[in-house]
């Protein structure tokens, strides 16, 4: 077996095809022959393939392929089937949630009832993805660390497709299928529910959002920057802490005074990407079952900053505040 | 290789920056912002000082030169002279004949009286387009006294929709009920995803106005207690209809979000500028006027006038106000019709009406607290 041991050369070793390591019995075959992309190379491994799907990976690609056709052709006939029209505003057609007045009952077909099952089959499909993931780990005697991480994902997922509306009530309080509509859609949200920014979660949420691309640029930089001392065999220097490690880790305690080490970094930014779904979707699941107005819910514990009231008044007679 | 690369990715580079520079929707730099609330709240009016008085300038250029107002000899009355003056028949004939003159300069400056009136025959309604100006005349004289909230001492007259037109350049028909409703199996949009027009081309939903602004069509949709209350209780389907009636409004003006509301709370009233009242009395009017004068003349009108679902054309705040804050700058066209005013008399306008006061007039003047740079 031929390993290219710097993934920052520019040169590319191309050897005989590696075919991984033996399988556990039971399994299905890795399919696939192996073939070798310059191109490719220039990005990651230059080896593609053999790939393993199994039982999982297939039953997942066929209810992502039947969630997608739902959504492609209810978006293609909401423009009279016109192939020039659906290239033209694919960005603005969705499959649209079912009205208010139909709660959580089951809606037509035409109205709604195409988005809950076009939902049901994406939903299968990314939890089987995500046994898959799993299944593969194990298999691989691998840890789950990946499949949590993704299970993070698909919470946030659940939360604003499937939970939240379960507890409002209404399937109509769900996302639209479609690329600009789901941005109206939160948008939406937002205003509905006096701005998602006065939210804690929300707030936790994008923190560890730019945390997680903050703690990706300082571990990247550092590997990158140690590399010409091998800094990218991580998994050796992690047994044999070198000359790479070493600065990079004196780089941070000198420039912050504290700094992760080889293991931590990766336990830091799992925990930021993972915690950034996980405070998202709460936040998302306390808004209008808990909350009814979050800037008003910021105001009632001194979250928001007060400004000098315009002294403009409701000419209607309403008020605002409150609540029980 | 890597030279070839490096062209093609600035060829890339260079087709992107074509598109950014010569496609619709993009205005250069520089653009003045204008603060128009509390410092730190982020509320600015944006204006192109390439774009946006000019539009207004062409507006002004295009108000027809009409004979002043003179002192009216009060007899005789045109109910007396002529027949079938039903609504204007209290006004001597020489205001009366005044108005007829401008009405046609205002909607039919070529076509002239015959678009209206039999010639044969003045008193005859037979023709639908005279019928509806009295009914319009009616609308005109309930805006000025009875909307003094919305138009203020300024008034409004025919032109300040027709601007020349038979009928106003922008109107809204109900939207086709294919787009709303559930028809065959597949496709159903709920009258929203596609590049609304009415909705800066956002996906919102196309024609907001028959559910908003017609009946009454309830706005509100922003929880109004820190904590869910039972028995109230507004969808966000429901959000993205007032949305969308936000953005037609936002359009009409020329305005952002915060020249009524400071963004970080769009339903708080004590944090927005006063102006919001006279919007929230604009929709009421528009909500008023489709439903008592517009909606109802649609069975007088001929088919190539309905629409998809056999109403006619309804009013909007693009209607009046096309494309500028104040419509025509604040023009006061209608202090020199009293009759356009109905029984009251015209209030006291302290500005006089020429171009230059109107555009003055037009920019914001007011001072505005917390505009410091210093302090905190």
């Amino acid at each position: 077996m031929v390993e290219n041991t710097n993934l920052f050369t520019r040169a590319q070793v191309h050897g005989p095809a590696d075919y991984g390591v033996p399988l556990p019995g039971g399994s299905y075959p890795r399919t696939g022959e192996p073939i070798k992309s310059y191109w490719l190379g220039k990005l990651g491994d230059a080896q593609v393939g053999p790939i393993y799907l199994g039982a999982w990976g297939v039953a997942s690609l066929i209810a992502g392929f039947i969630a997608f056709q739902i959504i492609g052709l209810n978006m293609w006939a909401s423009v009279g089937w016109d192939p020039i029209e659906f290239v033209r505003q694919l960005p603005w057609l969705a499959l649209e949630p079912p009205s208010p007045e139909y709660g959580l009952s089951l809606p037509p077909l035409n109205e709604g009832g195409w988005w809950l099952m076009a939902g049901f089959f994406l939903t299968a499909s990314l939890i089987l993805w995500w046994v898959r993931i799993y299944t593969r780990a194990r298999a691989l005697d691998l840890g789950t660390h990946i499949a949590w991480a993704f299970a993070a994902a698909i919470w946030l997922y659940l939360v604003l497709g499937f939970i939240r509306p379960l507890a409002m009530g209404s399937w109509s309080e769900a996302v639209p299928f479609g690329i600009f509509p789901h941005l109206d859609w939160t948008a939406a949200f937002s205003i509905r529910y006096g701005n998602l920014f006065y939210n804690p979660f929300h707030m936790l949420s994008i923190a560890f959002l730019y945390g997680s691309v903050l703690l990706f640029a300082m571990h990247g930089g550092t590997v990158m920057a140690t590399s010409r001392f091998g800094a990218e065999r991580e998994i050796e220097q992690a047994f044999d802490r070198g000359t790479a490690f070493e600065r990079g880790a004196l780089f941070w305690r000198w420039t912050m005074g504290f700094c992760a080490n080889a293991e931590s970094i990766h336990r830091w930014a799992w925990w930021f990407a993972v915690l950034t779904p996980l405070t998202g979707g709460i936040g998302i699941l306390l808004t209008g079952t808990v909350v009814e107005n979050w800037y008003l819910w910021g105001m009632k514990h001194g979250l928001v900053p007060p400004y000098p009231g315009t002294g403009v008044v409701d000419p209607a007679g309403g008020s605002m505040g409150g609540g029980s | 290789m890597t030279k070839i690369i490096a062209w093609f990715v600035g060829l890339f580079a260079l087709v992107l920056t074509g598109f950014m520079l010569f496609t619709a929707g993009w205005e250069r730099p520089p653009i003045e912002t204008e603060q128009s609330g509390y410092r730190g709240t982020g509320m600015a009016e944006i204006i192109n000082p390439r774009v946006d008085p000019q539009r207004l300038e062409a507006q002004l250029a295009a108000v027809p030169d009409l004979a002043p107002l003179t002192p009216d000899p009060g007899v005789p009355k045109a109910g007396d002279v002529y027949q079938n003056v039903q609504v204007l028949g209290d006004l001597s004939v020489a205001r009366f004949t005044r108005l007829m003159q401008a009405i046609t300069e205002w909607i039919y400056p070529e076509e002239g009286c015959a678009a209206c009136h039999n010639l044969n025959n003045l008193a005859d309604d037979s023709m639908y387009q005279k019928v509806v100006s009295r009914r319009m005349i009616q609308m005109t004289q309930a805006v000025n006294s009875e909307w003094s909230s919305h138009v203020g001492a300024t008034g409004v007259t025919c032109f300040t929709c027709h601007r020349g037109n038979a009928v106003p350049e922008y109107t809204w028909f109900n939207a086709d009920p294919a787009t709303v409703s559930a028809d065959g199996m597949v496709g159903w949009r709920n009258g929203q995803n596609r590049a609304a027009e009415f909705a800066g081309l956002s996906s919102l939903p196309e024609e907001p106005f028959s559910r908003l602004l017609e009946d009454d069509g309830q706005i509100r949709v922003e929880g109004r207690t820190a904590l869910p209350r039972d028995g109230q209780y507004a969808s966000i389907q429901d959000t993205e209809w007032t949305y969308s009636l936000m953005m037609h409004m936002s359009t009409a003006l020329d305005v952002n979000c915060t020249y009524c509301h400071n963004s970080r709370n769009f339903g708080s009233w004590d944090s927005s500028n006063p102006v919001r009242v006279n919007a929230w009395h604009g929709i009421n009017m528009a909500q008023s006027l489709n439903t008592e004068y517009v909606a109802p003349l649609s069975p007088v009108l001929p088919p190539h006038r309905l629409g998809a679902t056999g109403e006619g054309q309804k009013i909007n705040c693009a209607t009046c106000h096309q494309g500028v804050a104040k419509p025509l700058g604040g023009m006061a066209m209608a202090q020199d019709y009293p009759s356009l005013w109905g029984d009251s008399p015209p209030p006291e306008v302290a500005m006089d009406d020429d171009e230059g006061d109107a555009l003055a007039r037009n920019e914001r003047t007011q001072d505005i607290e917390g505009s410091g740079a210093g302090g905190l």
